[in-house]
């Protein structure tokens, strides 16, 4: 073979596999109605936008990424993203969306049964379900009149015992967030350093921090609700239980994941009619296959989290909190908080 | 031996379009990181003051310790290996030498969560032994510094051996033997002559395995190890201060200009050449114990870079079930994992050839040097390349208009060039060190036969540069089927990759599900590694010489 035509040959060939690569791509704009989403969240979400697709004859794309990246993402885009909605697993990320004026206020009168604290003032942006970020405990070395509050983690009877987040992760940042919004920065700063000096080990995902209070490695953690749902659901019998934090005073820390329309959303309708969907009829199919809580009060919570029990919240908004987040990091940051 | 002096230089002379073609490769390959470079013009004194007082000086020394502590672990895995396999003779000795090289297969990311998952407090390991020992027993912190350090050495030294099996074949046998019989014991040899003679290609293997480690998120980031990438991730997506990190990122940039001019330095002006074919020292046949602890060596590497961790994965596979449900699209997943690989591997080289071509032609060593710059993004972060990429889209997306395969298409070509840009230093250090080998009075006789530079180029660069281009080509092809951030950020609607399933579940936890598109990837790298290793077997040393030409040069490009 002449060299030439063997350079010829891959070029074709490369050609050929893009062209390939993007047939099957395009196939899925085939759809008449299509509402594009930009999705922090990947929880069983397919299962709940065929069923949208099947009730209502709009198909629904969507592409998964971290929270942060698809807001980078969208940013850069400008008017020229396909998105028609934003949806992330914290409220952050809305929030800081929200004040990139990268989405638009929902026009809609259909959002009214979500508590005022899960919605963006101005409707930029509405929480679709809610994580609960509470203390969880193993029941044979804890006894449940021990623990009270997230302040109280930091007393040095602590000492030892306890498993956190990391400080990289969103849900850490929102809890310290509130933490600041409630005791200013160092109050919330005390906080944090008793844990610090209370030898926390810090843990890069929430299942670690379960499954070492399970095995023993520690007596207490934090972590959002359903992880614990989550292995409950493969093992009835996993020894660790959950305490919902601050019942005395204002409430236990809740995050929403949620979502919003796109400022340069080609369907604002569309994109509307599907939050609008999430929020009612979508709910149990949205929130049940991640045992999260639902913003709809019509709709009960999911079997396996129904045991825990009713409790307060903590009802500050979302947007409140998100906007303390780079204060939490650099607190975080100022205290060792790893 | 260098081709550029003055001499045939006069001789083949001067074609400013040439200058041209190779400036305006380099002006598209580093456009992307300049772009997002210029944001960055005004630090932000308070950020940076903050982040100085606050956590950046202990993330430079966890970086630091990182670096040294994966150069040490890698160099002595690679350099130890491979004098294992070359000079010795031991029961598994043939399959060791090929097998040695599969861990590269293996990304640094899973085999980091199969470690933790293996090996930590709740893990089965630690489970067993307080069940032995009681509950007290004591562990080492996998989930630290030495932790990541084990997993980076474990899947990364595949580059220095491949390397130190190279420089042991091609450059030390004849002056071994002379060394030998002037009365050295193998172990003086070894230290007097085989070390200082291998060096630069140790050296240069361990700066491209630096490379790596530098840039790499999502390892530490699991093992919450938090190193100066991590910190970039930090500022951006916790602060939500786009300028301050792309500015950590250019100190990450920084960093690994030191570490190439401190290879440098250790190098010191030493060059070696060639000399004969390529063959293996005398090998010395191992006996009894000697030749257990030799195959147990390889056996326990083996083990840990890649057997466990596979075995541990089809076990996760194997007890749930559940998790193999659609398998049309896993191939899906697959073929476009496949695509963007092929394409990009191909593209490296393409652009590669007209760079390091064009330099030839234009007659200028200025532009000789200016070329080196198109291998910049390997030591640049993901995101920043990405990102880079996604502006330019922009500016380019009103020819796409709102016709959905146009977008489409758009957004797959900025993903190739995405890691076009990232990749380009594999196959430019390649296909340059292949050009190298070409005597310039090779192309000086062409050229005086009348020849111009295109019928130079399809004569006499491409068929000699194309073996050194294929390698080039399998590492960048390994890379990008590994690759995550950039394809998270720049990928269409509807195009998922094996390395984005994996990062869909492992980011929810979802390790058991996880390993569906795990085991995908390892076992597609393997494919360009099999081509690898058969080409060495039709053609003994060829594959692994040309391997080590990839990284030699690929550090006198990021230079």
């Amino acid at each position: 073979m002449k060299p030439l035509s063997s350079v010829r040959l891959t070029i074709a060939l490369v050609l050929f596999s893009m062209a390939l690569v993007s047939c099957g791509v395009v196939d899925s704009f085939s759809g008449e109605e299509t509402v594009r989403v930009y999705s922090g969240r990947h929880y069983d979400l397919e299962e709940a936008f065929e069923q949208y697709a099947s009730e209502t004859g709009v198909d629904v794309e969507f592409l998964y990424g971290g929270d942060a990246e698809l807001r980078e993402r969208l940013r850069t885009e400008g008017e020229d993203t396909l998105a028609d909605v934003f949806m992330t697993v914290d409220a952050a990320n809305l929030e800081l969306a929200a004040s990139e004026e990268l989405l638009q206020p929902m026009d809609t009168a259909n959002l009214g049964m979500i508590s005022d604290n899960l919605v963006h003032p101005d409707r930029l942006w509405v929480g679709l379900s809610k994580r609960v970020r509470t203390i969880m405990y193993h029941p044979d070395r804890v006894d449940q009149s021990e623990l009270s509050t997230y302040e109280d983690l930091a007393d040095p009877r602590w000492a030892g015992r306890l498993c956190m987040r990391n400080s990289n992760n969103v849900y850490t940042q929102s809890l310290v967030a509130s933490l600041i919004y409630h005791h200013g920065y160092d109050g919330a700063l005390e906080v944090v350093s008793g844990w610090v000096a209370n030898d926390a080990e810090i843990m890069s995902n929430d299942i670690v921090i379960l499954e070492t209070i399970a095995a023993g490695g520690c007596d207490v953690g934090i972590t959002n609700h359903y992880y614990l749902a989550r292995l409950l659901e493969d093992d009835p019998d996993f020894p660790v239980l959950p305490f919902w934090a601050n019942q005395d005073g204002r409430g236990v820390h809740v995050n929403v994941s949620g979502a919003g329309v796109i400022a340069n959303a080609d369907n604002p309708g569309l994109a509307t009619q599907l939050i609008e969907w999430l929020a009612a009829e979508g709910q149990e199919s949205f929130v049940y296959g991640n045992h999260e809580y639902p913003v709809n009060p019509d709709v009960p919570p999911p079997p396996l989290v129904r045991d825990w029990g009713e409790f307060k919240e903590d009802r500050l908004n979302a947007a409140e909190f998100a906007a303390l987040n780079a204060d939490a990091v650099r607190l975080m940051n100022e205290v060792g908080y790893d | 031996m260098r081709s550029d002096t003055t001499e045939p230089a006069r001789l083949r002379g001067r074609r400013p379009i040439w200058t041209g073609i190779t400036l305006g490769v380099v002006a598209v390959i580093i456009a992307p990181i300049v772009l997002v470079g210029l944001g960055a013009f005004s630090p932000s004194l308070d950020v940076w003051s903050q982040l100085w007082s606050g956590p950046l000086p202990e993330m430079l020394s966890t970086t630091g310790v990182l670096l040294v502590l994966v150069g040490v672990g890698t160099l002595i895995l690679g350099t130890g290996l491979a004098w294992l396999t070359t000079a010795n003779e031991f029961p598994g000795r043939r399959i060791f030498t090929w097998a040695l090289m599969l861990p590269l297969a293996m990304p640094a990311y899973i085999l980091g969560f199969v470690f933790l998952a293996v090996l930590d407090f709740a893990g089965p390991v630690q489970t067993a032994l307080r069940s032995w020992f009681g509950p007290e027993v004591w562990f080492p912190d996998v989930s630290s510094t030495v932790g990541v350090a084990i997993v980076m050495s474990l899947s990364l030294y595949p580059y220095v051996y491949i390397l130190a099996r190279a420089a042991l074949r091609e450059q030390t046998p004849a002056t071994y033997e002379s060394a030998r019989m002037l009365g050295d014991n193998r172990m003086a040899a070894l230290r007097r002559v085989v070390l200082p003679m291998a060096r630069p290609s140790l050296a240069a293997g361990m700066v491209l395995v630096m490379m790596e480690t530098l840039t790499d998120f999502a390892t530490v980031q699991y093992f919450n190890v938090q190193t100066v990438s991590v910190g970039i991730y930090q500022v951006w997506r916790g602060m939500f201060d786009r300028e301050t990190a792309v500015e950590l990122a250019a100190l990450v940039l920084f960093i690994a200009l030191f570490i190439i001019g401190l290879e440098r330095l250790l190098r010191g002006p030493a060059r070696f050449h060639q000399r004969g074919a390529p063959r293996d020292i005398e090998r010395v046949p191992l006996r009894g114990w000697k030749a257990a602890v030799a195959v147990s060596i390889c056996g326990s590497v083996l083990s840990a870079a890649i057997i466990v961790p596979l075995v541990q994965l089809l076990y996760w596979l194997w007890t749930s079930p559940a998790v193999v449900t659609d398998m049309t699209r896993a191939f899906e997943f697959l073929s476009n994992s496949l695509g963007m690989a092929v394409a990009a591997a191909f593209g490296c080289v393409f652009f590669a050839m007209l760079a390091a071509g064009g330099a030839r032609f234009s007659g200028s060593p200025l532009v000789r040097r200016a070329a080196h710059l198109v291998t910049v993004g390997y030591a640049v972060p993901g995101p920043v390349v990405a990102i880079g990429v996604l502006v330019m889209i922009g500016w380019v997306s009103g020819v796409a208009g709102s016709n959905p395969a146009g977008i489409v298409l758009l957004s797959l070509t900025g993903l190739v060039y995405a890691y076009i840009v990232r990749f380009m230093a594999l196959g430019y250090g390649s296909v340059d060190a292949s050009m190298e080998k070409i005597t310039p009075s090779t192309v000086d006789a062409a050229h005086t036969l009348g020849a111009g530079p295109p019928r130079v180029m399809k004569q006499i660069y491409f068929p000699m540069a194309g073996a050194g281009a294929a390698a080039g080509a399998v590492l960048v092809a390994i890379d990008v089927l590994k690759e995550l951030p950039i394809v998270l950020l720049i990928r269409p609607f509807g195009f998922t990759t094996a390395s984005v399933w994996v990062w869909e579940l492992a980011s929810e936890s979802r390790w058991a599900a996880a390993a569906v598109p795990a085991l995908l990837i390892v076992l597609t790298a393997m494919i360009p590694i099999a081509i690898y290793l058969g080409r060495e077997r039709r053609k003994p040393g060829s594959a692994v010489a040309l391997g080590a030409r990839v990284v030699t040069r690929v550090e006198a490009g990021v230079e």
